[in-house]
């Protein structure tokens, strides 16, 4: 059986267009505008989160395509992993504090 | 001659056919000028980086005769139009002339740029031992302009692509640097650095990079320079060898391919200067040099300083290839940085 991901295959993210044009034009111009240049944001400031969100999303292809990035908007390796420990953190954060309902529920059940 | 023709119409263009590329976006480069003369004095260096162009290493051996210096002497006292002559090898501090070629061509008025990997003053030659530590003084007394390699301003991609140990040395390098005033303000001694990615992507923009450089540098270490120029790796020689080992050569020709720039294509180094190779061939840039693709008249003979002719050379077509993507690709590459 074959992997479900290839790393060639990200060279066919145009071809979402081929069954809704429209939509997919759409997606890519926003996509390039966000991502594309410094606003409010630098560049690199940017690919720094879509880093953290390629792996809090756990996808492949966005990790491949934004270590690249990261690097070709100048940051370092040490700035990349942190982005990733933010990632990290939040996925654990986000696990944790989910136990104040567990703890409100087990106040309900306990006598 | 027929037959000759017929072979080379024969030849297969590739995918990353540059002059294809330029047709296509109706781009003709021809000479613009010779500013400079960039002399490659010798493939001998300190170091073994792994992304050398030029193939360098300690164990290399060829170096320009004393009558190829002086050859390059005289056509730059010959042709004022030529105002600058830009040193570099391997390190070039090596080569034995080196010191009277910068102090004779100062005297003629020249600017000189000296490419130099700043770890050679605290490693010597790597096959007499002889000691180079009198560099910065040398620099400073002829007031040359010193560009040097720097891939990053942490030790981790510097020793990466220079090798172990090379970030330490090179930071007490520039520290014995900015003692004599280079990098400092006022001093009018210019010291620029050089960034290549340590791998095959793009640079970072150089505006940006450099104010990175000079943040961080300035922070951690107390180390000024003036400018930071971006070199995008080509795909050649060494750095070709890892490509092609890692199975990356492909992707990387097609990132330069999508990131074509005419902009950057019009600011190619190759049309305001030559390259000159240890043995006095021509070239048209470094990267041809190392290829071995001699620059040639409009009459297809190979150009050499020996027989040296300023209107011949300014006629030349310059020889384009596939790796010529390189420094054309987004904000450009050349030996003084992004072209666009």
């Amino acid at each position: 059986m074959s992997s479900y991901y290839e790393s060639e295959d990200l060279k066919k993210f145009g071809s979402i267009g081929e069954h809704g044009k429209k939509l997919a034009d759409d997606f890519f111009k926003y996509y390039g505008n966000v991502t594309g240049a410094d606003g409010a944001l630098t560049r690199r400031e940017k690919a720094l989160i879509a880093l953290a969100v390629s792996h809090s999303e756990k996808c492949p292809y966005c990790i491949d395509a934004y270590t690249t990035a990261c690097l070709e908007a100048g940051a370092n390796p040490e700035q990349m992993m942190e982005a990733v420990h933010v990632a990290a953190v939040m996925k654990a954060g986000i696990t944790l504090v989910h136990s104040v309902q567990m703890q409100n529920h087990l106040g309900k059940l306990v006598l | 001659m027929s037959a000759v023709f017929s072979l080379k119409n024969l030849k297969t263009k590739s995918r990353y056919d540059f002059e294809s590329l330029l047709a296509r976006n109706g781009i003709d480069l021809p000479p613009l000028g010779v500013e400079t003369l960039q002399v490659n004095i010798t493939k001998l260096c300190n170091q073994a980086c792994r992304h050398c162009h030029v193939d360098a290493s300690p164990s290399r051996t060829e170096k320009m005769s004393p009558e190829g210096i002086a050859k390059c002497l005289e056509i730059l006292e010959r042709h004022p139009r030529i105002t600058k002559l830009d040193i570099t090898g391997g390190a070039p501090e090596l080569h034995p002339e080196f010191d009277r070629f910068v102090e004779r061509a100062v005297a003629l008025g020249k600017h000189v740029i000296v490419r130099h990997n700043l770890t050679v003053q605290l490693d010597g030659h790597p096959q007499t031992q002889e000691p180079k530590e009198y560099l910065p003084q040398f620099f400073a007394k002829n007031r040359v302009e010193v560009v040097s390699s720097l891939p990053y301003y942490q030790q981790f991609f510097t020793d990466s692509q220079r090798g172990a140990g090379v970030f330490a040395k090179s930071i007490e390098a520039m520290r014995r640097l900015n003692g004599e005033g280079y990098g400092v303000e006022g001093s009018g001694l210019v010291l620029n650095l050089v960034y290549n990615p340590v791998g095959p992507y793009l640079p970072a923009p150089q505006a940006s990079l450099e104010a990175d450089y000079k943040r961080e540098l300035k922070a951690k270490f107390g180390l000024v320079f003036n400018g930071l120029f971006t070199i995008t790796n080509m795909p050649i020689n060494r750095f070709k060898l890892h490509l092609d080992k890692s199975g990356q050569y492909g992707a990387y020709m097609e990132k330069l391919l999508a990131a074509f720039n005419p902009a950057a294509a019009a600011g190619v180094m190759c049309r305001n200067l030559i390259s000159v190779g240890y043995d006095g061939r021509v070239y048209d840039c470094d990267f041809n040099q190392m290829l071995e693709m001699d620059a040639v008249d409009r009459a297809g003979k190979a150009l050499s300083i020996f027989d040296f002719d300023f209107d011949r050379v300014l006629a030349r077509p310059i020889q384009f290839d596939d790796h010529c993507l390189g420094c054309t690709a987004g904000a450009g590459s050349s030996c003084g940085g992004a072209t666009a």
